[in-house]
């Protein structure tokens, strides 16, 4: 049997998060240099995998597959396609960034406040979320899937409950009061559609007799497992619902915000970047995978929604007067755009969808880490608080014109590349769709550049006057990222070749076939 | 004689044990109007086993009387206890657990 | 070596300039403006030996590409980073590089005292890169990234002195307004890949006739509007008199060399589709000349001498698009004026900045007068620059707008009647407002004040690193369309690629010729009049109606305030409101009607053990009932 690398991947950072939360409590530094080299070990591993997929082979690779529980049929199945794979690289590649710009995030209070800030755990929340992500990505048995899917909202709820920003305009009881409000209702909204889906893949059992992911499609797709056109729908739905909420779809996405606004910077980050990728993963893994029809049967309803996300989220986030609020409609704008290009179904659309999902990741890590560091200097949140950050901190102000840049899509940097394609593959399809969905483009500017200009540009105000620029270890954070979004604006073919073969794969289970030009140039 | 009626009584039996559970509220009432319900049960028992003619009933009989004695073992125990804290076997004045 | 080879080195120059000059840091203060001037040399002097080298072809052969990578291959979107250099690309690369790299040298003077010169050069240079991709690009997605790496550098470049909120105003509606034409430019991708399965030039323009026309003419306006954005034409003008809030050097890179031509570019480069779509054609003439008047008449009113020359450029890219609409009738004449216009902006527009370097930044041309005596180069190049762009018989302005107004009438019919018409009264309007902006400013009484610290202002002679650029461009404002003109050269030069075509010209060209220089004499006659005879007030009087509202940019601004800028305002306040209260409010509701059940259903545990009794009771006499109910059905 071979070294079960998928597995180790998952589990590095399992062990790592116990690890780190038996550090004694008077050796914080020590717990956060150990989650660092687990979430940096973590990131070589999910290298190796990369390395070891083979993107013209078979749909899953570095597969294991043990008995769980046998009496339902549930095993312990996972393996990885080409979209898995992009996505664990991306998991395991924000870690390290998250946990570096979050530093100093947990640490105790300063002298007079009684709540205690325990390090330890704030990192090691970090490290299980993480490890619960990646086995997401990898289980290709629903049961597993599931459990994980859920199990990431205890460390979450922690981590959004626990650790907020360390400075709040009404003071600490407000802020906790807010706090917890937030994290109440990110877990009741994902345990309600976790709960729908449930139900689903209860259902699916019923009706499928097992819950391997790959079993069931290919019986599916042999015709020896017959689902009632009604069954089909009712199952697609309940799982749709739940990978909606996280995703979070219109007009599902209240929690984000609020969510967002009120954790510290570096978890916004893990919200947006990296848990809410599952519900966009699963859509294309579980939905379009199990239920085609269904799935084909609700697109046009999908495909609404998506616009609607996209332009809604825009327009809320240029109405915005906090900075991480903005941002987090910003990414309800963009989750539209990864939904639309899944469920356009054209090959354009969904490797762009695929390639989005990476991108968003790393863009709206570089812009809403430097956010943090802006908001961690001054203590406010409100863009009416800010104003010629430029003159002061020149270097902060570039980093965040990136981030922001990468937002709006400009050409040259990565998520224009994805935004361009899921627009391309909508718009073969669906010209009416694409064409409103191209209006995102203008209002992204309009949002990016408003938040750029009301603190970035003008007279320095007072209070920012003394603001330092960034320091050595945040600049280890954002560089690379600025790096990355460069390289993968310029260069996205690395990306696109492991998406592709594995978008290929889904299309053919949806029965699509991109549409045909009206006159087929000669190439 | 018609085995049934010793069911009407049975059945008169626990009605009156039920009714004095529900209405009173002196523990000690209440406690013997449970031991009322008990021997009402006891006897539809034995009577189902005559009727039937076969034993279970009357077997069964004898758990009920070896639970009903542990029932009150602990049960008076309770109401003892209760009365030296509270001063009162009133069953409503024992609602520590409300909310 | 092959001559290929130097094409991306075309733009890797004034790129890696950027690169240097925006990571480098302080370190490199003291030299940072020789380093971006020198990288744009250095890609002046490949574009040369290109030059050279196309020259000793036959022109049919005059084309080279460059493969460099794969960059976007997804089932059938195929996108390459490939580059073509063929006669239309290479003039804009000479003017690109050759006017941008005279407006490095102006900028080396020009921007002297300013503590951020080194990031003023590395955006200079970003911007020649951007413009250089956007003109070598081989495919509309490519030309896509150099068309909106344009827009980021005009951006940059407007909002320079982020510290002043008009400045940074000015560049974010720049890129706002610009990123409107954009979405025109991806939906014509979206349509282009629709409807040819590519984007690339060669298969695109060599299977444009096979597409339908509907889709054709859908494909040409939305390239219209991608290039009414980035070249200020009417509706998605207003931009452009805002941008001159960042430095003069800059205004004149986006008026002359980069930036507004990108969308005669476009229009020229994809001459193809248009000649498939006439609608779409006369869509392209109507907007340009509708341009034409508008630029010329706010470039009247305006008493700033950089909107008035903004006012000034938005109307001769008017000239342009009007030509490029007339098809192969006008594709050389729009690429040619744009050349000559090039130089006699740039030359204007660095003269504008020289007077405005003498005069403590002055821009009101109200507060100036008389200032020959004081600079007289200065006067000498922008007189020049003048008389070019009027048309002044023998300069490069005569030759290129003679040329478009001949195109016009040549289209025939009504519609060449209308916009030969259109044309002449611009080339009139055109003599009125430059005549102005020249009387106001160097002739007349000296009308400047003390300001209110009581400086007053000494005009003198701008540094020779100023002045050199100006003399060149001088030269070139002079000399350039005569040198085009004779034997036809640039038209022999261009033709293979944009195809030319004679029309048929209802008017000899003598007779455009005549009617053109009468319409000058008008001009220039008027603005004597008006402004050489008597004494310019140095307060605005309060004028006409028509003075009043092109003074406010003819209420177009005013228009998009109250409708975009307000109306946006309100709709996403109010969606603010309904996502906070309607949307949340639902599933806040829900939450509290379950909180409310709940409170509800508390109260029946009363701790009275009566009462679950009572409820034990009823539970299982309602269990018995249920099963007898069972058995007896």
């Amino acid at each position: 049997m071979s070294f079960p690398l998928l597995t180790a991947t998952a589990a590095l950072p399992a062990v790592g998060a116990v690890a780190t939360a038996a550090v004694p409590a008077a050796r914080r530094t020590a717990a956060k240099w150990l989650a660092l080299l687990v979430s940096l070990a973590t990131l070589v591993l999910a290298i190796v995998v990369l390395v070891r997929f083979d993107p013209g082979g078979a749909r899953y690779q570095l597969t294991e597959s043990h008995p769980w529980i046998a009496d339902f049929g549930v095993r312990y199945e996972l393996g990885v396609d080409g979209i898995a794979v992009a996505l664990l690289a991306l998991t395991a590649l924000l870690i390290p960034f998250i946990i570096l710009a979050g530093w100093h995030d947990a640490d105790p209070l300063e002298t007079g406040s009684r709540r205690w800030r325990p390090t330890q755990g704030f990192f090691a929340l970090i490290l299980a979320v993480e490890a619960m992500v990646i086995i997401s990505f990898e289980a290709t048995d629903v049961f597993l899937f599931y459990i994980f899917f859920e199990a990431m909202l205890i460390p979450m709820y922690f981590l959004i409950g626990g650790f907020g920003d360390r400075a709040h305009a009404q003071g600490e009881e407000a802020a906790s009061t807010q706090r917890s409000y937030a994290a109440v209702k990110f877990l009741l909204y994902n345990l309600v559609g976790g709960l729908i889906m449930l139900a689903a893949v209860i259902g699916l059992y019923v009706v499928a007799g097992n819950f391997s992911l790959q079993e069931i499609a290919q019986a599916r797709a042999n015709g020896s497992l017959h689902m009632a056109t009604s069954t089909e729908r009712w199952l697609f739905l309940g799982f749709f619902f739940a990978f909606a909420v996280k995703a979070p779809l219109w007009p599902l996405h209240t929690w984000l915000p609020n969510a967002m606004q009120e954790s510290t910077a570096p978890v916004a980050v893990l919200i947006t970047a990296v848990v809410d990728k599952v519900g966009t993963f699963a859509m294309l893994r579980f939905c379009l995978q199990l239920f085609p029809e269904a799935s084909k049967w609700a697109t046009p309803v999908i495909l609404v929604l998506a616009l609607i996300s996209i332009i809604y989220g825009a327009l809320l986030a240029v109405g915005q007067r906090d900075i991480k609020r903005l941002v987090a409609y910003a990414s309800i704008s963009h989750f539209g755009f990864i939904i639309l290009g899944i469920f356009a179904m054209t090959s354009q659309g969904q490797s762009g969808a695929t390639l989005y999902m990476v991108n968003h990741g790393i863009s709206t890590a570089a812009l809403m880490l430097v956010a943090g560091f802006l908001i961690s200097r001054r203590g406010s949140r409100l863009i009416a608080d800010y104003g010629g950050v430029q003159k002061v901190a020149p270097v902060l102000a570039g980093t965040f014109l990136i981030g922001g840049l990468a937002t709006l899509s400009l050409p040259g940097l990565a998520p224009f590349v994805s935004e361009f394609l899921v627009l391309v593959g909508t718009f073969t399809r669906y010209p009416a769709i694409g064409i409103v969905a191209t209006f995102g483009i203008v209002l992204a500017a309009l949002y990016t550049l408003v938040l750029y200009q009301r603190t970035m540009t003008g007279p320095v105000k007072p209070e920012v006057s003394a603001m330092p620029d960034l320091k050595a270890r945040e600049l280890v954070v954002v560089a690379p990222l600025i790096v990355l979004l460069i390289f993968l604006g310029v260069y996205p073919k690395p990306v696109t070749d492991i998406v592709n073969p594995a978008v290929k794969q889904t299309m053919s289970d949806v029965h699509k076939t991109d549409p045909k030009p009206e006159v087929e140039a000669a190439k | 004689m018609n085995p049934v009626y010793y069911l009407y009584l049975a059945a008169l039996l626990f009605t009156i044990g039920a009714t004095g559970v529900l209405i009173r509220r002196n523990a000690i009432v209440v406690f013997m109007c449970i031991e009322l319900m008990l021997n009402a049960c006891n006897l539809a028992f034995v009577v189902f086993s005559r009727m039937h003619g076969n034993l279970d009933g009357q077997i069964i009989a004898f758990f009920t009387m070896v639970v009903a004695a542990a029932e009150v073992v602990v049960g008076l125990a309770i109401i003892v206890s209760l009365f030296r804290t509270r001063h009162s076997a009133s069953v409503d004045d024992a609602s520590l657990m409300k909310l | 070596m092959n001559a290929e080879n130097l094409i991306a080195l075309l733009i890797a120059a004034p790129l890696l300039g950027a690169a240097v000059l925006l990571v480098g840091g302080r370190r490199l203060d003291g030299v940072g403006h020789w380093i971006g001037t020198l990288l744009s040399t250095t890609s002046f002097v490949f574009g040369v030996i290109l030059f050279a080298d196309l020259l000793g072809k036959n022109p049919e052969h005059r084309t080279l590409m460059q493969h460099l990578y794969t960059w976007v291959p997804v089932a059938g979107f195929q996108a390459d980073v490939t580059f073509r250099l063929d006669q239309l690309s290479m003039t804009f690369v000479l003017l690109i590089t050759g006017v941008g790299s005279l407006i490095h040298l102006y900028s080396v003077g020009y921007m002297e005292h300013d503590e951020r010169r080194r990031r003023f050069f590395g955006y200079l240079n970003l911007f020649l890169a951007a413009m250089l991709l956007l003109v070598l690009a081989d495919n509309y997605l490519l030309l896509y990234v150099g068309w909106e790496g344009v827009g980021l550098a005009s951006y940059l470049l407007i909002g320079f002195w982020q510290h002043k909120p008009s400045a940074a105003t000015a560049a974010k509606k720049a890129f706002i307004v610009n990123r409107v034409g954009d979405m025109g430019l991806s939906i014509a991708i979206m349509l282009m890949f629709a409807t040819f399965g590519t984007f690339a030039f060669g298969p695109v323009f060599a299977h444009a006739t096979g597409a339908s026309e509907g889709k054709l003419t859908a494909i040409g306006l939305m390239l219209l509007l991608a290039a009414c954005g980035k070249s200020a034409q009417v509706p998605l003008q207003s931009w452009l008199g805002d941008a001159m809030e960042g430095p003069t050097p800059v205004s004149a890179l986006i008026h002359a060399a980069t930036m507004v031509t990108a969308g005669v570019y476009l229009i020229v480069r994809s001459g193809a589709i248009f000649n498939a779509a006439p609608d779409a054609q006369l869509v392209v003439t109507v907007v340009g000349a509708v341009t034409l008047l508008f630029g010329a008449i706010v470039g009247c009113a305006k008493d700033d001498i950089k909107k008035a020359l903004a006012g000034s450029t938005m109307s001769q890219i008017g000239y342009m698009i009007l030509a490029a609409g007339l098809g192969p009738i006008g594709y050389v004449f729009a690429i040619m004026h744009l050349v000559t216009h090039g130089f006699f902006k740039a030359g204007l527009f660095l003269g504008a900045g020289s007077v405005m370097h003498g005069m403590n930044d002055e821009v009101d041309m109200r507060k100036y007068g008389g200032l020959r005596t004081y600079m007289p180069v200065t006067f000498i190049t922008f007189g020049l620059g003048y008389l070019a762009i009027i048309g002044f018989p023998g300069l490069s302005g005569f030759f290129s707008k003679d040329k478009i107004i001949e195109a016009a009438f040549a289209k025939g019919g009504t519609e060449g009647w209308i916009l030969g018409t259109c044309a002449l009264v611009g080339a009139a309007i055109t003599a009125f407002y430059m005549t102005r902006v020249m009387l106001m400013t160097f002739f007349g009484e000296k009308r400047w004040q003390p300001d209110e610290h009581g400086h007053e202002p000494h005009p003198h002679e701008s540094p020779k690193v100023m002045t050199i650029p100006m003399i060149v461009l001088a030269v070139g404002s002079v000399f350039a369309g005569g040198f085009f003109s004779i034997g036809d050269r640039f038209l022999h030069w261009l033709e293979p690629i944009t195809g030319h075509s004679e029309g048929n010209s209802p008017l000899s060209a003598a007779a455009v010729t005549g009617a053109t220089m009468v319409c000058l004499i008008i001009g220039v006659g008027i603005a004597y009049l008006q402004y050489g005879r008597r004494p310019v007030p140095a307060v605005a009087p309060r004028g006409s109606l028509l003075t009043r509202a092109a003074r406010r940019d003819l209420l177009q601004d005013d228009f998009n305030h109250v409708v975009l800028v307000r109306g946006g305002e309100h709709l996403t306040r109010s969606l603010v409101y309904v996502d906070h209260t309607l949307v949340d409010g639902v599933v806040n509701g829900t939450a509290a009607g379950f909180g409310g059940l709940s409170g509800r259903l508390r109260k029946l545990q009363n701790g009275y053990a009566r009462s679950y009794a009572v409820s034990m009771f009823g539970g299982a006499a309602l269990l018995v009932a249920a099963t007898l109910l069972m058995r007896a059905v």
